[in-house]
């Protein structure tokens, strides 16, 4: 299972500059303090971690937990060493992993 | 915390070890909390005025957090717990160059955007090595830790968090050098997250 996601990346960059990186997937966010209709406690289900590389260098790493809203979003930057590929990593609780890969064009 | 003294111990025999602990550890810390909840009053009734400094009179049974939370306004014993597990025993500076941008009021606690923006240079020298942001009244003090390296070039991480009710919300830098940088942002909350009522 995968969930959508959406890269968000300055259209132009050239090398040197610090630019900002916007991640976004789509995800509950169950936090575990919720009841169903039936009083049930809703298992909690979150997206436990962010890793993001970019070439083979790990950039950025975020570790969330359930005080994080719904759809995780968060913005990050980066000093741009040339062009390259970003990989985003998010896995949650069930173990799902989600990847995204987004090349970097400079120039 | 789910740690209920009312309700009768788990059918099975077989307690194991762990669960002993944490039955333990929950008792601590409802006992530390029954603490907090007594002397509450006990610091209200001391009259102490609106304006106090937030260091201000400390009840001896109050546990005094290590950074100045907005007067008024309840912090967790678990949000307590984070913070000594963050600065150990590090003495943190509070403010400069640490900012946390968050709105003063939030009408849903289910979409609060923040910042958390600390001016360092990023060298390999001198750079914030992680990033820290904590709830004080959410059931789950810790909502986001970021690891950054230098080539970051720019100290700041952005997000959306949940809030369940009005609190102080609390950033935390770690510096390469080893030192800790807090900012606190109190946060009028209308109507909260979190699922818990």
């Amino acid at each position: 299972m995968t969930n959508k996601t959406r890269i968000k990346l300055p259209e132009k960059t050239a090398v040197g500059d610090v630019i900002e990186v916007r991640a976004l997937i789509n995800h509950v966010m169950e936090t575990g303090n919720r009841k169903d209709a039936a009083g049930q406690i809703i298992p909690r289900n979150i997206i436990r971690s962010l890793t993001v590389t970019f070439g083979r260098v790990t950039v950025f790493m975020a570790e969330f937990g359930p005080g994080i809203s719904s759809n995780p979003f968060v913005a990050f930057y980066m000093r741009v060493p040339g062009p390259g590929e970003f990989v985003f990593t998010w896995e949650d609780d069930a173990g799902a992993k989600t990847v995204e890969r987004t090349p970097l064009y400079v120039g | 915390m789910s740690a209920d003294p009312t309700t009768p111990a788990e059918p099975h025999s077989a307690v194991t070890i762990s669960d002993r602990r944490d039955f333990v550890l929950g008792g601590a810390a409802a006992a530390a909390l029954v603490l907090l909840l007594q002397s509450t009053p006990r610091a209200a009734a001391g009259e102490a005025p609106e304006v106090a400094a937030p260091v201000a009179a400390p009840s001896p049974a109050e546990p005094v957090s290590r950074i100045p939370i907005s007067s008024g306004l309840a912090h967790s014993v678990q949000f307590e717990q984070a913070l000594q597990d963050i600065l150990v025993d590090a003495e943190p500076v509070v403010g400069e160059p640490m900012t946390l941008e968050l709105p003063d009021l939030a009408e849903n606690g289910n979409v609060v955007p923040y910042s958390l923006i600390v001016e360092s240079p990023m060298t390999d020298t001198d750079y914030v090595r992680m990033l820290y942001l904590l709830s004080t009244a959410n059931p789950q003090a810790l909502v986001a830790k970021f690891q950054l390296i230098p080539a970051n070039g720019k100290a700041t991480v952005s997000g959306r968090m949940r809030l369940a009710k009005t609190q102080d919300v609390v950033g935390i830098a770690e510096i390469s050098t080893g030192q800790m940088v807090v900012a606190v942002r109190k946060v009028e909350v209308t109507i909260g997250g979190c699922g818990n009522e």
